[in-house]
C-alpha cells in the first residue's frame, strides 16, 4: 500500500523562530523522523514549505505556496508560527511576492487557511497574539483563530501555545491526527488539546508540597514554592512538570524560576510583572 | 546588460529577509538588503517592570535568545548597581549557558542553514521536500563524500539538540532559558550537574573536532574560489565577551582594513537613518540617547533596520571579527587554530575576509568556546552562592554589551519610577545587514555583495552564499518599530 502523505505548509509570522527551534529539539520522534520517515506505519508528513530549513529561496518557493492553494485543497496541514500583523492591511509582515506585489503574512494565512485540512497555531503568538500583541500592540498582531473568525474562515484551528511550545505538544498532536484522525483531538475551550493542556502546572508541581506546608521562597535561588516570586503555575494549563523540557533535563520551576504562564492567552500583559505575586482575582479573564 | 535579481524570501536564515542586486555585465553593481517583518519590542517594553526585559527580550530571537538574556542581565546588573556583586558562580553559570547556545547556533548555522548551498541533499536523499525546489547547478561534492556530508547534516540535528539539553541543565529550558537573571543565575551547580554537563560537552567537542571542522575544510577545498568572494568592508568590531574571573575569552577592539587595532568606546557608536524609515532628526545618535521616530514617507528609505556605525565607519561583526581580533591581539590558541586551518587549505590571513573565511572562523570559534567551557566548568564551587538579590531603583540608567553568536549585541535601559522608560537594543545583524548610511556607504552585507560575479542569474548561488555566510538574524535586527502610519505602497519599496 502506498504511503499516505500529509503535505505541511509552515508559515512564519510575527515571531522569533523559537517554536521551530523547539521542534528541532524533539526526541522521539526526532526532527529527522518528522522530515524523512513514516511517522506511523503507512503515514508520513511531507514538509513542503518551511522558510528556515527549505533548500530553495525566492520565487520558486513561493510557487510551492501557490500550488498548494490551488491544487491541494483540503489536503494539507497549515502550520502557523508567530502572530499575524494586521495593522495597515497587514503591511508589517510579508513573505514573497505575487504579480509584483508583496504578499502579506495575513493574506497568506487567510488564503492558505481557507483551503487547509486544518490549521495548527504553534506557540502563543500564533494562538493568541503573544508578545508581539502585548501593549500597545504596535502592529495590531492577532492569533490565527481571531483572524479566521473575522474573515469567516471555518477551517479548524488547533492551538498549541507556549513560548515556545514543547516539541511533544506538536509531535503528540500529529500522532493523534495520524492514528485516530482530526476528530479525535479533544480540545478545551481555548482550542488546546486536553492531552497536553488539561492539568494545571500547580497540580503536578514538585514544589507543591512546599506550597501546602507554607514554605515559600523569599528571593530567587531559595528553596520552596515560588508563588511569592510570581509563579503563575496555579492557573497555567500545561504538563511541563510531568513532561519536563529538553529531553527531560529540566524545566522552569525545577531551575528555580517562576512559571511565566507562557501558554495562556493573557501572556504577557495579564501575567506580568513576571516576578510579582499575582492573586487569582487580578487575572484578566476577559479573553477566556 | 543591466538586470535586477530579487530574492524574496531569503530562506535558511532566522526571520524575514529579501535582497536585491543590480547586475551589470554579470557583476553586482548595487545591492540592497531589507527585512520584511516588523514587531516593536522597545515600544512594548515601555512602562514594564525592568526585570521583565530579561525574559521578554529573549523572545526577540528564538535562535539566539541567550544573547539577549545575557545582554539584558548585564544591562540590568548595571542599572541595579550589581555589576561588581555578581558571585563568581553566577558569572560562570551564565557563561556556560551562553556558551552552550553558541555551540548550538554555530552547528545549526553551518549544517542546517548554510550547507544546502554546497552539499547535494537531493543527490543523497532523492527529490524530496523541503530540499526541493532549490538552485540547480553548482554542487561540487559528489558520490560518497557528498553522502557523508548529508549524513552529517542529519547527525548535526542530534548534536545541536544535545547542546540545548546541556544548556538546560543550568538554564532550565531552551529556547528561552529561565536561569540567567539580573543578579546571577537561579540554578545551583551541584557536583552531579557539573559531571552531567561535562560529558555532554565532551560528546559535542568530539563532533566539533572530528566532524564540524573537517567538514568545513572539505567544503573549503571543493569551493576554494569562495576564499575570494564576498570580501566585505574589512573593518571588524567586537565589544568583547565572556568576562570571567579567569579572564576574558573574546577580546574587544576595532580592527581596520590594514589590521590596525583600536580600543572600543561605546560612545563612538551612532545610528544613521537616512535610508531607514525613521525621522532624519533622529539620525547620528548614540543608542544611550537613541530615538525611534518612524517616518514612513521617506523617499530614500528602504529598510526598517537603522545603520549602526563606529566613528561613522561601516563594520562587520561576528565570528570573523572576533577571531581576527584575538589573532591580532596575540591570542596564542586562536593564532594556532587559524594558522593551522589556513595551512590545510593553502590560504593566507587575507583569505579570511571571504565567504569561506566566515565559515572557518565560526567553526574554529565553536572549538575555542567548547574547549574553554571545560575550563570554566572546573571553576564552579558547588556550595557557594550563584545569585544576589536584585532591587529596582527609582531612577537609573544601564548598559549591557556582549558578544552573541552573530556578533556584538548591546542593550541600553533608562528606568524612571521603577519602570522602563526607554529600552534600546542594537543587534549584530543590524550592523551587518544595515542599509546605506548618511554618507551613502552601503552596509556590510551590501558591500560583500557588490563586485561579485554572478555566473547564472537564474541560479545566483554567489548571492545567497554571501548573505548566509553572515548568519543573518532578521528577527533580531528589525525588532524596532512604531507603527503610527504606514502604507503598503511604501513598504513595497524593496
Amino acid at each position: 500500500m502506498a504511503t499516505k502523505k500529509y503535505p505541511v505548509i509552515w508559515l512564519q509570522g510575527a515571531g522569533c523562530t523559537g517554536c521551530s527551534v523547539s521542534i528541532l529539539n524533539a526526541v522521539s520522534p526526532r526532527i529527522q523522523n518528522l522530515l524523512l520517515d513514516e511517522l506511523v506505519p503507512g503515514q508520513r508528513l511531507n514538509l513542503m514549505f518551511h522558510a528556515t530549513i527549505m533548500g530553495g529561496q525566492g520565487e520558486p518557493v513561493i510557487e510551492v505556496l501557490k500550488d498548494a492553494e490551488k491544487n491541494r485543497k483540503g489536503d494539507y496541514i497549515l502550520v502557523v508560527e508567530g502572530a499575524i500583523p494586521t495593522a495597515e492591511g497587514g503591511a508589517y509582515g510579508s513573505i514573497g511576492e505575487k504579480a509584483g506585489k508583496h504578499v502579506t503574512i495575513q493574506q497568506s494565512v487567510e488564503e492558505l487557511g481557507q483551503n487547509a485540512l486544518l490549521t495548527l497555531a504553534i506557540g502563543t503568538c500564533a494562538a493568541y497574539g503573544g508578545i508581539p500583541a502585548a501593549k500597545p500592540n504596535p502592529t495590531l498582531c492577532k492569533g490565527v483563530k481571531m483572524v479566521f473568525n473575522e474573515k469567516g474562515i471555518g477551517t479548524l484551528v488547533v492551538n498549541l501555545p507556549g513560548c515556545p511550545l514543547h516539541p511533544e505538544w506538536f509531535t503528540g498532536t500529529i500522532s493523534v491526527i495520524l492514528f485516530s484522525g482530526v476528530q479525535a483531538l479533544a480540545l478545551d475551550d481555548l482550542a488546546r488539546p486536553k492531552l497536553f493542556y488539561g492539568q494545571l502546572v500547580h497540580e503536578n508541581c514538585p514544589r507543591r508540597a512546599d506550597f501546602d506546608k507554607g514554605k515559600f521562597a523569599e528571593k530567587l535561588g531559595d528553596a520552596g514554592c515560588l508563588y511569592k516570586l510570581g509563579c503563575k503555575g496555579h492557573y497555567t494549563n500545561a504538563d511541563c512538570p510531568l513532561r519536563q523540557w529538553n529531553n527531560g533535563v529540566n524545566w522552569c520551576v525545577k531551575a528555580g524560576s517562576p512559571c511565566l504562564a507562557c501558554v495562556e492567552p493573557e501572556f504577557p500583559d495579564g501575567t506580568s510583572p513576571i516576578y510579582e505575586k499575582i492573586s487569582f482575582e487580578d487575572l484578566i479573564w476577559s479573553q477566556k | 546588460m543591466v538586470t535586477k535579481i530579487k530574492i524574496d524570501p531569503i530562506t535558511r536564515i532566522e526571520g524575514h529577509m529579501a535582497i536585491e542586486a543590480v547586475i551589470d555585465n554579470g557583476v553586482v553593481k548595487e545591492a540592497r538588503s531589507a527585512g520584511t517583518l516588523f514587531r516593536g519590542f522597545e515600544i512594548i517594553l515601555r512602562d514594564r517592570d525592568p526585570r521583565d526585559a530579561n525574559r521578554l527580550t529573549q523572545r526577540i530571537c528564538g535562535v539566539c535568545p541567550t544573547a539577549h538574556a545575557t545582554a539584558s542581565a548585564l544591562c540590568l546588573d548595571d542599572a541595579f548597581g550589581l555589576t561588581d556583586k555578581i558571585p563568581d558562580n553566577g558569572k560562570v553559570l551564565r557563561a556556560l549557558i551562553f556558551g552552550s547556545n553558541f555551540l548550538q547556533s554555530h552547528i545549526l548555522h553551518f549544517y542546517h542553514l548554510a550547507a544546502l548551498d554546497y552539499v547535494d541533499a537531493v543527490g543523497a536523499l532523492g527529490d524530496l521536500a523541503p530540499f526541493v525546489p532549490r538552485y540547480e547547478g553548482d554542487y561540487r561534492v559528489t558520490g560518497e563524500a557528498n553522502a557523508e556530508l548529508v549524513n552529517h547534516y542529519v547527525r548535526a540535528l542530534d548534536i545541536r539538540r544535545k547542546c540545548q539539553e546541556m544548556l538546560s541543565i543550568f538554564g532550565g529550558k531552551m529556547p528561552h532559558n529561565v536561569g540567567i537573571v539580573p543578579g546571577g543565575v537561579t540554578e545551583k551547580p551541584t557536583e552531579d550537574k557539573i559531571t552531567n554537563f561535562l560529558w555532554r560537552l565532551n560528546e559535542i567537542r568530539d563532533f566539533i573536532d572530528n566532524t564540524y571542522v573537517p567538514d568545513v575544510i572539505a567544503v573549503a577545498k571543493a569551493y576554494g574560489d569562495y576564499f575570494e568572494i564576498g570580501k566585505g568592508c574589512g573593518r571588524l568590531l567586537s565589544y568583547g565577551g565572556f568576562d570571567l574571573p579567569t579572564g576574558r575569552l573574546f577580546k574587544s577592539g576595532v580592527i581596520s582594513p590594514d589590521l590596525q587595532l583600536e580600543p572600543v568606546a561605546s560612545e563612538n557608536i551612532t545610528e544613521d537613518v537616512k535610508h531607514s524609515w525613521y525621522a532624519d532628526s533622529s539620525s547620528g545618535k548614540n543608542p544611550a540617547q537613541g530615538e525611534t521616530k518612524p517616518e514612513l514617507n521617506k523617499k530614500e528609505a528602504y529598510s526598517f533596520i537603522k545603520s549602526p556605525r563606529y566613528k561613522g565607519e561601516v563594520c562587520e561583526l561576528g565570528p570573523l571579527a572576533r577571531m581576527v581580533n584575538n589573532y591580532v591581539q596575540g591570542d596564542a590558541k586562536v593564532k594556532e587554530l587559524v594558522d593551522s586551518l589556513l595551512g590545510q587549505v593553502g590560504a593566507g590571513v587575507d583569505a579570511l575576509f571571504s565567504v569561506l573565511g566566515r565559515h572557518a572562523a565560526r567553526a574554529l570559534e565553536a572549538k575555542l568556546v567548547a574547549d574553554t567551557m571545560v575550563d570554566w566548568l572546573q571553576t564552579l564551587k558547588p556550595d557557594e552562592p550563584t545569585i544576589v538579590p536584585a532591587e529596582i531603583p527609582d531612577q537609573a540608567e544601564g548598559a549591557g554589551l556582549t558578544e552573541a553568536p552573530r556578533g556584538s549585541v548591546g542593550h541600553w535601559i533608562t528606568i524612571k519610577d521603577k519602570k522602563i522608560d526607554r529600552y534600546q537594543v542594537i543587534t549584530p545583524t543590524a550592523w551587518n545587514a544595515s542599509p546605506k548610511d548618511d554618507k551613502d556607504q552601503p552596509g556590510a552585507v551590501e558591500q560583500a555583495l557588490i563586485g561579485t560575479k554572478v555566473k547564472d542569474k537564474d541560479n545566483p548561488f554567489e548571492l545567497v552564499r554571501i548573505v548566509r555566510a553572515f548568519d543573518p538574524c532578521l528577527a533580531c535586527s528589525v525588532h524596532l518599530l512604531d507603527a503610527k502610519k504606514s502604507e503598503l505602497g511604501i513598504f513595497r519599496v524593496v
